[in-house]
């Protein structure tokens, strides 16, 4: 347990880093850069204070802190997918976009007959 | 012979858009039976191919236009419409490049147009539904109630290819879908729009090249999650 909680608490504090500079270098937009500074914060007080679950759990009725940890990690992934598939979306409609242009660019101008 | 091209002069008006995506051997066939049916204006959208359709449209008399990448069905139909409007397209017709549509149907597809009182003309395949495959008939059925659920609109035939416009009503069509979803997408802008349908039974042709294109009626799963997140996101 100790292992792991070391491991852990490293890894999402390296990430917090990261995070930290690519927002300092405007890599990343101002929401994304809170969103995933939340996520690792909270990784972080989990790793450390892993009763914190448990109390959480208890609040909402669920049994145990990691059957809380585990509800909320796939809440949070089916909702990044969908934001995910919602930009591919966006992104095929644009390429189309631009496709079609260099097409109608190349239109004789006059009409047949 | 003058008096036929005097009957037949209205079809200068008409725009015929056939999508095509690797049709080599089909796509000549249909633009010239298209141009011996009296229809000068055969707009062929050239989907990427890899093979020469461009080509082969070109020498059989079309207008071509060219994707420089596959982008699908809903994308080549979108530009092919955007181009017979900027040609001054009075009437436009959509059409398969495989040969699973008789030219006299594409003519009484434009004719609906022609007389007046609807915006917009589907061919039902489901109208004479003689020679459709029993797997096909059962998933365009199914995509049929897809479309009504979603879209609030019955038609008879959601997925078929021959479709038919006035200049006006095309105008209006807002078409995002990419692909082969852009069928039901079509319907719910018919609706939007509150452009007037007209449905005119067509015969459905099925050679063995015309089964192997076109959707897989497994698909339809797939178009039906797309469209229903298009729903979503309206």
């Amino acid at each position: 347990m100790i292992v792991l909680q070391i491991l852990a608490g490293a890894f999402a504090l390296f990430a917090l880093t990261r995070v930290i500079l690519r927002a300092k270098e405007r890599k990343m937009a101002w929401g994304e850069m809170l969103f995933w500074s939340v996520v690792w914060l909270m990784m972080i007080v989990l790793v450390v204070l892993p009763e914190a679950s448990t109390y959480f759990a208890g609040f909402l009725g669920i049994g145990r802190g990691v059957d809380l940890v585990l509800y909320v990690a796939v809440i949070l992934i089916f909702y990044l997918l969908f934001r995910l598939y919602v930009k591919f979306e966006q992104l095929e409609q644009g390429v189309t976009v631009v496709v079609r242009e260099i097409a109608l660019s190349k239109l004789p101008k006059q009409p047949k007959g | 012979m003058a008096a036929a091209r005097d009957t037949d002069s209205w079809k200068g008006d008409v725009f015929i858009v056939i999508p095509a995506y690797n049709e080599e051997k089909t796509v000549g066939g249909v633009v010239k039976g298209l141009k011996a049916a009296g229809f000068d204006n055969v707009l062929v959208v050239d989907d990427g191919s890899r093979d020469n359709t461009a080509d082969v449209a070109r020498a059989a008399g079309a207008i071509t236009v060219n994707h420089v990448i596959n982008r699908g069905l809903g994308g080549a139909l979108g530009t092919g419409i955007q181009a017979a409007l900027r040609l001054n397209a009075k009437y436009i017709v959509t059409c398969d490049a495989d040969g699973q549509h008789a030219c006299e149907d594409v003519e009484k597809v434009a004719l609906a147009l022609k007389e007046g009182g609807t915006d917009a003309a589907i061919g039902s395949r489901m109208l004479m539904p003689k020679g459709m495959p029993l797997h096909r008939k059962i998933g365009n059925f199914g995509l049929n109630v897809a479309t009504f659920l979603l879209f609030g609109v019955w038609v008879t035939d959601s997925q078929s290819g021959l479709r038919g416009f006035t200049r006006d009503a095309a105008a209006k069509l807002r078409l995002d879908a990419n692909r082969m979803e852009v069928s039901s997408e079509i319907i719910y802008e018919i609706r939007r729009n509150r452009l007037r349908l007209k449905e005119v039974p067509v015969q459905a042709i099925y050679t063995g090249y015309s089964l192997t294109h076109g959707q897989s009626s497994l698909n339809g799963f797939n178009i039906l999650f797309k469209l229903f997140i298009k729903k979503l996101l309206r």
